[in-house]
């Protein structure tokens, strides 16, 4: 009899129960999203905040002692000392490798075109690159400067005489895609014809340069298998007292201070992974960026979560209302089952059930509806899917509980303090 | 021993005293018709007797059960063992058919039986009608539905309050010779009733006024005055 109680009440009044479990599943399927979308937000916003550069330099030591002793931006051409261009992949041999999301090695010329003075950038676009390991992983400015809008194409690493100009410079010469610009190296000694494949805009310094292939550079300064520096962009920890001490000097933390350092993705401790990894290098950490990228990140998933509670909240706050609606409207039945002999315990037992298989159906239907949401945010805000987490399951079947059961509290005190005499003469 | 016994029974709510020394015997079998004015304390008095509420004061013995200091938990219990219910609002559950709602009543009681159920639909000449909706039934239908809901868990006592008060004539009188019929049969009934014709049915009539039972003589004059005007 329960049952076919339960099925009349759900099913003869099926269209105030649709607007109960609709409201149920408005608040699920926000927070499916939200949290969907948290969990898989750092990798995101990370994706995009790379788009502010490469967070850790890497630089031949010397080079460094210039800058740092002199104050002076030491042009790798001219202080004689060069990063070998074979160490680039040991980058991902680090402990903290999966956080390096994209690296790409540079190597830096002066020259000129006609009569103007020019910046020349060899470095490696999209280049697969087989790791110690094994596994293949691809890097390059592509990946880096994913940020810049490039009007034509890409180039290919093994397009030895194709060139990509920066905006401002392709404007300064006139140069249109397809065209033909003739270079010449340091020395003279050297005209080199390249063909423009694309034109980028960084919003940067780089509008004023022309980017070519690695090897395009290293033949034309006769230094073959040497770069200038490795710009990394890696995910970080943001930083905190510990991280700051040892940036200063990692020798004055304590063994355990050393380790919990070490084995923490503080833009310094990569950055110290790097030079041991790299020989003879420097790894600096571009430190601005690098510290509000963790910040950012935190403050984004805090957001997140507050509009998450929010949005329970108000749909506890819908379903408390519908359902005292619901209650008060009903009281008279309330009443009569108590009048027939049904206790309190009946009575909360009987509703709690409607409620609860309501909230079930609307907790199912908000699930699947949050899943469409989550990629809808993830199209329209990252521009790409967001994973779909199985962990945020049983966090969704807590707040459907949470959220039935809250909102439906204020309606189960009503029922408690229903007395039949009173509803049943009207009163 | 009596069926019902009332001794100095008294109802209060805040400054209302909606009854004052009520003392009342019904003996088993007996029917009684309440009459008196509105505000006069009928419904007070037919909830404290059907253990829908409890007396400011006073003692009550039920079928020589004393529930004058039980709890409202067993309130509930003495209610659904030895009385049946019928309101002048017939009150069934919307969303049952009519066989439903009297399988809700067993249900609560005991155990549903729907064949029990069917039988008390037929006595009541609804048998017809067991798998309909209470809105597809019409009001003297829907209150033979409620009459056979208070029967259909053989009850000692049954209360009905105005039960033809929102019925026309023809269906009040289908409802009244079911009542007659029942009284036949040897069950006791306690109905509340504004209708001097339908008072004059029972065995048995008292008058309420201001919360106090009208004495013997002033009663008469008043039930014959009713029956009159
Ligand atoms: N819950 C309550 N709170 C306050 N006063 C009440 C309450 N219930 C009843 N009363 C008062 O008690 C008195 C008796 O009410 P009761 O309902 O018993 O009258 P009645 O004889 O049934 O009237 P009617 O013929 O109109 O149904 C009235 O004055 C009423 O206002
Ligand atoms: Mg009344």
């Amino acid at each position: 009899m329960f049952w076919e109680m339960l099925k009349g009440a759900l099913v003869r009044q099926s269209r105030k129960m649709f607007m109960v479990a609709l409201t149920i599943a408005l608040g699920v399927s926000l927070t499916t999203a939200m949290l969907n979308v948290m969990l898989d937000v750092g990798d995101k916003v990370n994706r995009e905040l790379k788009a502010y550069g490469a967070n850790i330099t890497v630089i031949p030591r010397a080079a460094s002692v210039l800058r740092d002793v002199y104050g002076i931006e030491a042009s790798s051409g001219k202080t004689g000392q060069y990063l070998q261009e074979a160490d680039v992949g040991k980058l991902k041999t680090i402990f903290w490798a999966n956080n390096i999301v994209a690296f790409s090695p540079l190597l830096e010329t002066k020259a000129t075109v006609g009569s103007d003075d020019i910046t020349v950038v060899g470095t490696w676009f999209n280049r697969p690159l087989e790791l110690p390991t094994g596994e293949v992983v691809e890097t390059g400015i592509k990946e880096l400067k994913s940020w810049w809008t490039v009007e034509g194409n890409w180039i290919n690493d093994a397009d030895i005489k194709g060139a990509m100009v920066g905006s401002t410079l392709a404007r300064k010469l006139n140069l249109q895609i397809g065209d033909s610009v003739e270079i010449v190296l340091p020395g003279g000694s050297q005209r080199e014809a390249l063909t423009v494949q694309g034109i980028f805009n960084s919003g940067g310094a780089e509008d004023d340069q022309i980017f070519v292939t690695l090897p395009f550079v290293q033949q034309g300064l006769n230094l073959p298998g040497k770069i200038g520096k490795i710009e990394v962009s890696a995910i970080t920890t943001p930083e905190n007292d510990l991280a700051r001490k040892a940036a200063h000097d990692p020798k004055s933390l304590s063994l355990k201070e050393w380790e919990t350092w070490y084995c923490t993705a503080y833009v310094s401790s990569i950055a110290y992974q790097i030079e041991e990894a790299v020989g003879d290098s420097r790894a600096k950490p571009v430190r601005q960026v690098a510290e509000s990228e963790g910040t950012i990140l935190q403050k984004t998933q805090l957001l997140m979560l507050l509009i998450t509670g929010l949005s329970l909240a108000g749909s506890a706050l819908g379903i408390s209302n519908l359902l005292m609606a619901n209650i008060m409207e009903r009281s008279r039945e309330f009443g009569l089952l108590k009048a027939l002999g049904a206790t309190d315990r009946d009575v909360l037992l009987l509703t709690l059930t409607e409620i609860m298989t309501t909230g079930l159906v609307g907790g199912i239907a908000g699930y699947f509806l949050g899943l469409g949401f989550a990629q809808i945010i993830g199209h329209n805000v990252f521009g790409t899917a967001v994973a779909i987490n199985a962990m945020v399951i049983p966090w969704v079947i807590i707040s459907v509980i949470l959220i039935t059961l809250v909102g439906s509290l204020p309606a189960m005190r009503m029922l408690l303090s229903l007395r039949p005499a009173a509803v049943l003469h009207g009163r | 021993m009596s069926l019902l016994e009332l001794h100095n029974v008294s109802m209060i709510y805040g400054s209302v005293k909606a009854l004052q020394g009520i003392d009342l015997t019904v003996e088993k079998g007996e029917w009684l018709a309440l009459m008196g004015p509105s505000g006069s304390g009928k419904t007070t008095l037919m909830n404290i007797i059907g253990c829908m509420d409890k007396a400011s004061t006073g003692s009550i013995v039920l079928d020589g059960v004393d529930f004058t200091d039980v709890t409202a938990g067993n309130l509930t219990m003495l209610r659904r063992d030895k009385i049946g219910l019928v309101f002048q609002q017939f009150h069934l559950i919307p969303y049952l058919t009519a066989v439903e709602n009297l399988m809700v009543a067993q249900y609560y009681h005991s155990m549903p039986d729907e064949q029990e159920a069917l039988i008390a639909l037929e006595r009541v000449g609804l048998k017809e009608r067991a798998r309909h909706l209470p809105s597809q039934l019409s009001g003297g239908e829907q209150q033979r539905v409620c009459i056979a809901r208070a029967l259909i868990n053989y009850p000692m006592l049954i209360l009905a309050d105005e039960p033809t008060g929102n019925l026309d004539e023809t269906n009040a009188k289908i409802v009244l010779e079911f009542f007659q019929q029942l009284h036949r049969e040897g069950h006791t009934i306690i109905m509340v009733t504004h209708d001097p014709k339908v008072a004059e049915l029972a065995e048995r009539c008292i008058v309420l006024e201001h919360g106090r039972i009208a004495n013997r003589k002033d009663r008469r004059i008043v039930c014959r005055e009713e029956e009159v005007s």
